[in-house]
């Protein structure tokens, strides 16, 4: 008997067949080995869903650990920086992770599904990582990324189309909350999280009852000007958020291969996920070193004077240039704050809230190539951060 | 907690007596806590059948590091010093090794053995100061003197001269096996060579880096062997003499639970027993393996921590056979007056390999290799008169039998190496009134050391200097402050040496200042 | 007497290629080759019918891209393609396989356990931090850390430059990474016996070790730091056998000026007064040049070539004491056509790779008591492939070679020569384990050749027919290599260099040592620096 291969081509994530269904574009890349959709039907709508109505994102390729045990507590509180133990059962933990150098693994989320039970969502895959930080814990990690799916339904009009959809006491979950529902027998995990710095939440079920979640939803939904999204209309939504993203503002620490090239918390500008007060985490020494000796690098977010998308541009200090002190990670043009804006990271001490940097900014028109040296303002606050995001219960639409 | 200490030592071993010592000579309060009845750890001399006695572990003194008993003042009194070497062929015509001189050979061996020696012994020699030394850490922003040792290194081995530097860069990494067959032409000499460079170890002769280890035995005093009165319990019984003059308490049969940690700081132990000590430090002389995942607990430490630690190899291979014989065996070709001497079944470095290739996969050697000494026969103190005991370390005896240890394993493997050494000493079986055998899950079992490794950690390589237990934390202080190690498992590595205590020793003197 | 600038002993490639920097520079260069055919063991040709038989080397990864287009070697007409993916057959009828595609790859691993799945993304980052460190090091010279020249203290320093710059715990993660076994090594990231079978042969290919054997994991590097254009690690085949590597640096070499002898095999160097004068051929033709670049391995040069009174005495047994050693051995077959393996999915693109049949560490390490004992596996390490899956050029259509590179596989039995009834033993033992997975494959066997270390020695002279002309333990690489004090390709007397593998950085169809041979004879003779400096990689 010959022990069939393994799946050549992109895995379909359980809700593939509605997205096929609305795809218009035909443009699909890959995530963790899913097919992720670039975007289905114009990009820019897409991306307006989620700040005028309510936006889908197919959320499947997530990377989910299922952390269960006696150890679970203590387990995660030695992983991550931040204190686990103020997570509550029903809370969700927006969390980093750093090897014993300080430097970032990767971020991710933590959900306290139940007394003791965890799910760590992330968007690389870490099994050895942290099947290594449980020798000599008693605790148990199930990779259970293909067992659940999720959808993030994010955007103004969110909270009205889970409603409709007949999610009673939704109005009542907070912020980085979660409950559970009954969907047509199953049990449908709905948390108050997302990536677009707006009103949203995510959908977590098992596969098997994906279309009807999916048909559930748009049936709700099509009073709301629900659609569905792709990859980048969520890109545009989490650098207005101001969130980094592995492989794009940060390299995973554990698979980076040249020195140097990683990121401490401090430097991504997340020390309000450290804390020194746990006697014990995965990268403690090395951060409170660096924090008595000062960070090598800052995480800064720009304001970007003029309107040309600073893609890919080194940063300088001085308007003539002369050696860079770092570059942009992250560039767009932001429709909704009728903003230049970017992530970027730039030597210490550098890139200060309030520091005027420049940045050297190449653009095309017609096959004409353009290069202006544009002030950039370093800012604290995320670029997009409306109130409705954190109101509890949201306002209706 | 009951009383409070500046440090705590776990563990009463050789090095962790010799790191007491000092701390106590430093005017620190300290505190030993051994979890058997005597002191020792693995160098005790015990009584393993009515009325015969033996030293447990390691028998042959060789390594012991004259720093350790200058700075101690320590004098150990022994029953025979510069003991010989005879490599056993079955038919009578063996090899005597004495030093740099060798004998039952032709002359070309004799003169290339002689400059073999001296050859290795000055590289062991060089290698000798950095034992004695806390291997520096490589970092741009390590500290001046860990510069100072890694230039002085440096300068050491140009020191050797061109073509003696050369040599050592080349040797280092090599094989004995190589070395041998190049210069010797006697298979007993090869045997002999390539048997003390594997002993203890997990390598065979054709293993890269078994130069290396021979070099090791040789750091010390170029392996004159000696046999300490009354045992290796008598050496340790020295040093916990010379403890407890420099005001160190010591207490026997109290096993050490855990290691206390609050606040991410060592603060004491817990034992067995359910009492508390606490103090400002905490020595640990056990093996890197158990006092980090079983005293302190992984949760206490950081995961790459805990994973170099994980992978720490320390399978031992090295068994303990103990003998109560109602008289000396006869063997063909050696006189009586030898019986004071070593013994090496190693007849050629093949025979050797092949002995090696069983315990790759988990099986017992069919053909062993052994070390054997008549320790009684020059200190009546270990036998009743007229009797004696022989004392063999017998390899290869894998730590992970692949069936399982079994008293049913134990005794096919008595019997098999007994049969063997009957080849050479035919009527030894009708000696034996009793028998031990220590193997390496009996010794880890016995004397507390993870994989009943004699050097608590394999000595390669990559778990040498740098890199010993694991890179990083290789200055016996460990990423949890307060907590030090100060055993085999620590630069330089096993051996009855006290150098690794002496090195934690000092190192804790100069970076814990008394408040 | 005809009169050369230079003479370059032997047109393997990195004879050829050492000879081709001398042309390119204006000397008057000749190569001169024992045989009637050049290439050294990177070689093709035709053995039976219209096959072309890569009867040594097969496949293709670390020619310096440097080189390759410093000397225009696509224009010259080598063609390299990368071949995807590999299997390895287990012994209860599974497999495990190795994809090119990255989440394929992970979905395979994953099929054994999650954790190696994951963990191989760890494992390639720390080997490629390792290549990355090695490569920096391929087209320089080593210095003599004895020696005080401000030549070899800079390049010293810039050893311990480029060490420091990976930062404290990943030096010592080198160290442990250059002293360790591969087994050992793979112990530290994997679960599955399968995964680290597969992973190990790296670790042993050429080399007289077994997987537990301390220094092995360096090897793995010798199989990992090349790259097919830029994608590291990748393997490729050259188009037209192996043996295009060659013809294409040759042809290159003779655009350049170049002139080249085959069928002229030396039978001594000369050397009067210190100095080397030429070369005696076995015709008893001599030549002469003032500069004489050996690419044999260095025992050939030494203890062949030259007279034991021209060298020091301490060299010469210095030289006798390098290791060489003959542990694999070649089996290459003809095959009337594509043997199927009953095991792998139909269409999968694994019958297009490597194959593999030792499932197991144990199976690995046993394979080499065996060599230990002076005795060829009986149950070896095989390094299968069938290059005519993706090459139409070596064999009539729908007929196909097959390569097979055994392990372990001794230059002697117990001590004497093979008998030729042995020999045929040792190909029956290869076949047998092929045909375990391959119901048909014996039926469509046309013609075996069957190669071991004895048989490749008396045909292109490398010692003990060892690919890389001397095992690559610690004793014998950078400044050791091949010898301390000769490591910077200058030999013993006046105007000797050596160019072969036996040099820094050491075998496979890399062509930096003949490259850096030429950068140092240039460079003695005040000409300008013309070879190609490492591409970077930052």
């Amino acid at each position: 008997m010959t022990i069939a291969e393994v799946e050549q081509g992109r895995l379909r994530s359980p809700f593939f067949p509605r997205q096929a269904e609305l795809d218009r574009l035909f443009r699909w890349h890959e995530w963790k080995g899913y097919a992720s959709a670039d975007g289905f039907y114009d990009t820019t709508l897409e991306y307006f869903s989620v700040r005028n109505s309510t936006g889908v994102f197919d959320l499947t390729p997530m990377t989910k650990y299922r952390i269960t045990g006696p150890d679970a507590l203590d387990y995660l509180n030695r992983l991550v920086t931040r204190d686990m133990s103020k997570i509550k059962p029903g809370r969700v933990a927006y969390a980093v992770w750093c090897d014993d150098e300080g430097q970032v693994i990767d971020d991710g989320t933590i959900f306290h599904l139940r007394q003791g039970e965890y799910r760590l969502c992330s968007q690389e895959r870490h099994m050895a990582w942290l099947t290594a930080a449980a020798i000599g814990m008693e605790v148990s990690i199930v990779d259970e990324t293909e067992d659940v799916c999720g959808l993030a339904v994010q955007g103004p009009t969110s909270f009205s189309v889970l409603q409709a959809m007949g999610l009673d006491g939704i109005e009542n979950l907070r912020p980085f909350g979660l409950t559970t529902f009954d969907f047509q027998g199953t049990e449908l995990m709905v948390s108050r999280t997302g990536f677009t710095g707006d009103l949203g939440y995510e959908l977590w079920l098992t596969p098997d009852k994906a279309i009807e979640l999916w048909d559930a939803l748009f049936d709700a939904g099509k009073l709301y000007g629900i659609m569905a999204m792709g990859t980048e209309a969520l890109e545009h939504a989490r650098v207005e958020a101001g969130f980094i993203a592995a492989y794009i503002d940060f390299l995973p620490a554990d698979v980076t291969v040249r020195t140097g090239r990683s990121r401490s918390p401090l430097e991504l500008g997340l020390e309000w996920l450290v804390d020194f007060k746990k006697p014990n985490f995965n990268g403690r020494r090395a951060l409170a070193e660096e924090k008595r000796n000062g960070s090598a690098w800052r995480l800064v977010k720009l304001d970007i004077e003029g309107n040309k998308e600073a893609h890919n541009s080194y940063i300088y200090a001085g308007k003539k240039g002369g050696k860079n002190i770092g570059f942009v990670t992250s560039a767009m043009w932001s429709p909704v704050c009728k903003q230049n804006i970017a992530l970027g990271t730039v030597q210490a001490p550098h890139g200060k809230v309030g520091d005027k940097l420049y940045v050297e900014i190449y653009y095309q028109r017609e096959m004409h190539w353009s290069r202006v040296m544009a002030e950039a303002t370093v800012v604290d606050k995320p670029f997009w951060d409306p109130p409705r995001k954190r109101a509890t219960p949201p306002g209706p639409y | 907690m009951s009383e409070r200490y500046d440090t705590i030592v776990v563990g009463a071993g050789h090095n962790g007596l010799v790191c007491a010592s000092l701390l106590g000579k430093a005017g620190r309060k300290v505190l030993v806590l051994e979890a058997n009845d005597r002191v020792g750890g693995a160098a005790v001399t015990r009584e393993f059948a009515d009325g015969y006695s033996v030293s447990s572990c390691a028998h042959l003194l060789y390594q012991l590091q004259s720093q350790v008993t200058k700075d101690l003042g320590l004098k150990v009194e022994l029953a025979r010093d510069k003991l010989g070497t005879v490599a056993l062929s079955a038919d009578g015509k063996h090899v005597r090794i004495n030093g740099n001189d060798v004998s039952g050979v032709g002359d070309e061996d004799v003169a290339s053995y002689r400059d073999f020696r001296k050859r290795m012994t000055r590289f062991a020699d060089l290698l000798k100061t950095y034992l004695n030394k806390t291997a520096p850490r490589l970092a741009k922003d390590a500290s001046k003197s860990d510069m100072l040792t890694l230039a002085q290194l440096g300068f050491d081995i140009r020191r050797l001269g061109r073509k003696e530097m050369q040599e050592f860069l080349r040797l280092i990494g090599m094989n004995i096996r190589d070395e041998v067959t190049e210069r010797f032409e006697s298979d007993l000499l090869r045997g002999a060579v390539s048997f003390d460079a594997v002993l203890g170890t997990h390598l065979g002769p054709r293993s890269p880096n078994t130069i290396m280890t021979y070099l090791y035995r040789l750091a010390g005093s170029h392996a004159r062997l000696s046999q300490p009165a009354g045992g290796m319990g008598s050496v340790t019984e020295a040093l916990a003499h010379s403890a407890r003059e420099n005001g160190v308490t010591i207490r026997t049969g109290m096993k050490v639970k855990r290691i206390v940690v609050q606040n991410g700081r060592a603060a004491g132990v817990e034992t067995e027993s359910g009492e508390t000590f606490s103090s400002r430090l905490v020595v640990s002389n056990a093996d890197p393996k158990s006092t980090i995942m079983n005293l302190v607990g992984a949760r206490n430490v950081e995961t790459g921590f805990t994973r170099r630690v994980h992978h720490i190899r320390m399978r031992g291979d090295a068994a303990k056979l103990h003998l109560a014989l109602d008289g000396l065996p006869s063997i063909a070709g050696v006189e009586k007056r030898e019986f004071a001497d070593r013994f090496v079944i190693a007849p050629d470095e093949v025979y050797v390999e092949r002995a090696f290739n069983h315990a790759k996969y988990g099986e017992t050697s069919a053909k062993p290799v052994f070390e054997i000494t008549f320790p009684s026969f020059r200190d009546d103190s270990l036998a009743p008169t007229g009797k004696h005991v022989m004392s063999a370390i017998v390899q290869y005896v894998p730590y992970e039998l692949r069936e399982g240890w079994s008293d049913g394993a134990r005794d096919a493997f008595t019997k098999l190496a007994i049969d063997t050494l009957s080849e050479y000493m035919p009527d030894l079986p009708q000696r034996i009134t009793a028998s031990e055998l220590l193997t390496p899950a009996d010794i880890e079992q016995q004397f507390h050391i993870s994989g009943g490794h004699w050097h608590h950690g394999e000595l390669v390589l990559d778990q040498f200097l740098f890199t010993r237990p694991v890179g990083g934390a290789h200055q016996y202080a460990m990423p949890l402050d307060g907590l030090y190690l100060c055993g085999a498992g620590t630069h330089p590595g096993g051996g009855v040496s006290g150098a690794a205590g002496r090195n934690a020793a000092r190192a804790i003197l100069k970076s814990e200042k008394v408040v | 007497m005809k009169t050369y600038d230079a003479i370059v002993v032997g047109a393997g490639h990195n004879g050829l290629t050492n000879a081709a920097y001398l042309a390119k520079s204006g000397l008057n260069t000749l190569c001169v080759e024992k045989n009637e055919y050049i290439g050294g063991a990177t070689v093709s040709r035709n053995l039976y019918k219209d096959w072309k038989y890569s009867n040594c080397s097969y496949v293709c990864s670390l020619l310096r891209p440097e080189i390759y287009r410093d000397l225009d070697l696509a224009r010259h007409g080598l063609q390299v393609t990368p071949y995807g993916g590999g299997s390895v057959f287990m012994e209860n009828g599974d497999y495990l396989g190795s994809y090119p595609d990255h989440e394929v790859h992970y979905r395979e691993y994953a099929r054994f356990s999650k954790a190696d799945a994951d963990a191989y993304e760890r494992y390639s980052a720390d080997t490629m931090r390792q290549c990355r460190f090695i490569r920096e090091f391929l087209m320089r010279t080593p210095p003599d850390p004895a020696s005080f020249k401000p030549k070899d203290l800079k390049e010293l320093a810039y050893l311990g430059a480029k060490f420091f710059e990976m930062g404290e715990q990943r030096m010592y993660d080198t160290i442990r990474f250059w002293t360790m076994s591969v087994a050992e090594y793979l112990d530290e990231y994997f679960e599955t016996d399968v995964i680290k079978a597969a992973l190990s042969g790296s670790g042993i290919i050429g080399t007289a070790l077994g997987i537990h054997s301390p220094g092995t994991a360096y090897v793995l590097l010798h199989h990992y730091m090349g790259d097919v254009d830029g994608n590291m690690g990748a393997w490729g085949y050259a188009r037209g056998g192996t043996g295009a590597v060659a013809d294409a640096i040759c042809s290159s070499f003779k655009s350049l000026g170049g002139e080249l002898r085959t069928d002229a095999g030396v039978e001594q160097i000369l050397v009067r007064n210190g100095k080397v004068t030429g070369v005696a051929l076995s015709t008893g033709e001599e030549i002469s040049a003032k500069i004489v670049v050996s690419a044999m391995d260095v025992k050939n040069t030494f203890l062949r070539c030259m007279d034991k009174n021209d060298l020091d005495e301490d060299f010469y047994h210095r030289v006798k004491n390098f290791k060489i050693r003959g542990s694999s051995g070649k089996v290459n077959i003809a095959l009337g056509g594509m043997p199927t393996f009953p095991a792998l999915p139909k269409g999968s693109p694994l019958l297009d790779g490597d194959m593999h049949f030792i499932d197991s560490m144990e199976r690995m390490e046993r394979a080499y008591d065996d060599w230990k004992d002076g005795t060829w596996s009986k149950d070896p390490y095989i390094d299968m492939t069938i290059p005519t899956v993706s090459d139409p050029t070596m064999a009539p259509p729908g007929k196909h070679f097959m390569s097979c590179f055994v392990q372990y596989c001794p230059a002697q039995i117990e001590g004497r020569e093979w008998t030729e009834d042995e020999r045929q033993q040792f190909g029956q033992t290869v076949l047998d384990q092929v045909a375990d997975y391959s119901p048909d494959f014996k039926d469509l066997i046309e013609h075996v050749e069957i190669r071991t270390p004895s048989v490749i020695e008396d045909e292109i002279g490398i010692t003990e027919g060892n690919i890389f002309h001397g095992e690559l333990t610690m004793d014998q690489l950078m400044f050791n290599r091949p010898i301390p004090g000769y490591a910077q390709y200058r030999g013993p007397v006046g105007g000797l260099y050596m160019c072969g593998s036996s040099n820094h950085p050491g075998g496979g169809i890399m062509a930096a040592p003949g490259c850096n041979a030429a950068r140092e004879i240039l460079s003695d003779l005040k000409r300008p620096a013309i070879t190609p400096a490492n591409f970077g990689d930052d």
